[in-house]
């Protein structure tokens, strides 16, 4: 199973490492046609402007929305969850908007308000720990979506079907698990594609 | 909950990667800065090519230029404090900067010791000539690194004597027996546990950005090529003929910096870049990468 990371900036080593662990085989994505060649993509950490713009100077909205068409999993990380929403809350213009959520930028602060936390998460056994770095966080959810946890009430990680969303940073850990969860949500994509 | 962990510090030097952090002097810059695509802007009251021309004492900027800065992007806001200025650097964390840079653009406070960054919520970045410099500074608490380079001279020639020798010293120091680690260590005056961490992971256990001299796209992809993981931009934007224009180019030119055709398309009609000054025209007392230790 190949895996792909958003390569246009941010923190895409974390997440190829993350994804070896799991067995799955990590890709960075550059250029549009590599969609063709993976499974699932991963929408990294790192500035959302800058990863927003980006993506529309190559073209990058509409080959991404048509792989989510196709059943293919998507999952952003803190910029990748702003990315994948489909309302940002202060009228900024959305990038994919796939997921039916709407998301508040830096939403716990600046840089001397971030931080880490054992989080539980939905799915997952054991808490996780969440590193959450000048974090969005997720506002409203449309009904389709499961929130599959909180933390002190506000909305930090979601499923909507294929995509998943998390507001933190799994890949600064070494806990592989919600890149595991990830790679199961692709693997039961794929069995449902067969069917 | 904890905040300030190195986690959480080094983390956000982590979101930078790939990307290009830029000097701006007030709120109309940086807006430019954010459109083209920074990832992080650096307040500063005057570029370095500009404290060179001006001369005397160069100090953190007036925090009213700061908050002004802080006010108009969403992006994180860097300020730069005077190397051993621990109030200067207190002083821009309590306005609520994201990252501090203690640097060595500024006239030193403190010629021998450096801030005892550990004591500090926000995270570091400090400048490296060499390894040495480099675990010295991460010893004190850097979460993040850069070049020194040779700032606002628009030439990149000591960034890339810089990148060179950390990764040709990294490399030397994983061929080294635990035996000669421990000499290697006293030579380069490092803590022998962050040097043996370099020998395991063969790299730096922070991100290292290229600075000091950067001023066309194809410099900072020059630099990507030597392997920094992404580059501040100081004097080179806001220098050049078209800020905006030239600030996208430099973008572009970071993310794909392997695609010679890509870099060939941004760097069209740019007009003038800065005009630069010949390294070996300075003399010592001009030159800031000999400044701190």
């Amino acid at each position: 199973m190949k895996i792909g990371v958003l390569a246009l900036q941010g923190a895409v080593a974390e997440h190829i490492r993350s994804i070896n662990q799991t067995g799955a085989e990590g890709v960075p994505i550059k250029k549009v046609e590599q969609l063709s060649d993976i499974d699932g993509l991963i929408i990294p950490g790192g500035e959302s402007t800058t990863i927003g713009k980006l993506m529309r100077k190559y073209n990058f909205l509409e080959p991404i929305r048509s792989f989510s068409e196709q059943g293919k999993p998507v999952f952003g990380t803190c910029a990748g969850l702003i990315v994948l929403a489909k309302q940002i809350a202060g009228g900024e213009e959305s990038h994919l908007g796939l997921m039916d959520i709407q998301v508040a930028r830096n939403a716990f602060g600046r840089q001397r308000e971030s931080f880490e936390t054992d989080l539980p998460v939905k799915g997952i056994e054991e808490t996780v720990r969440a590193v959450f770095i000048r974090a969005p966080l997720i506002l409203t959810v449309g009904e389709e979506v499961e929130v599959l946890s909180t933390y002190k009430d506000e909305i930090v990680t979601a499923r909507q079907g294929h995509l998943l969303a998390a507001s933190y940073h799994p890949e600064l850990t070494d806990d592989y698990r919600l890149h595991q969860y990830f790679a199961d949500m692709i693997k039961e994509a794929k069995a449902a594609v067969q069917l | 909950m904890e905040t300030g962990t190195s986690r959480v510090k080094r983390g956000m030097a982590e979101m930078q990667k790939g990307g290009v952090i830029m000097d701006v002097m007030n709120a109309e810059q940086a807006k430019i800065a954010e459109a083209s695509g920074a990832t992080a802007v650096m307040a500063l009251e005057r570029v370095p090519s500009d404290i060179r021309a001006a001369g005397g004492v160069a100090r953190m900027a007036d925090p009213t230029i700061v908050e002004e800065v802080m006010k108009v992007v969403s992006i994180p806001v860097m300020a730069k404090a005077r190397i051993g200025h621990y109030v200067e650097a207190k002083v821009l964390e309590s306005l609520g900067v994201d990252y501090l840079d203690e640097s060595e653009v500024l006239t030193p406070a403190d010629e021998v010791f450096h801030i005892d960054k550990w004591d500090f919520t926000v995270p570091f970045v400090c400048g490296a000539k060499d390894l040495g410099e480099a675990l010295r500074r991460i010893g004190e608490g850097a979460s993040m690194l850069r070049t020194k380079g040779e700032p606002g001279t628009g030439n990149i020639v000591e960034a890339v004597r810089h990148m060179r020798l950390i990764n040709s010293q990294i490399r030397k120091v994983q061929s080294l027996s635990k035996d000669e680690l421990y000499a290697e260590a006293k030579n380069l005056g490092v803590s022998y546990d962050l040097l043996k961490g370099v020998q395991e992971n063969g790299k730096l256990p922070v991100v290292n950005f290229a600075a000091g001299g950067i001023a066309t796209p194809a410099d900072a992809a020059l630099m990507m090529h030597l392997g920094a993981d992404g580059v501040f931009v100081g004097s080179g934007i806001f220098k050049s003929d078209n800020p905006e224009k030239f600030a996208r180019a430099i973008v572009e030119a970071t993310t794909h910096y392997d695609d010679y055709k890509l870099i060939a398309e941004v760097s069209k009609n740019l007009g003038t870049p800065m005009k630069g000054i010949e390294i070996s025209k300075l003399s010592p007392s001009e030159r800031m990468s000999d400044r701190g230790w």
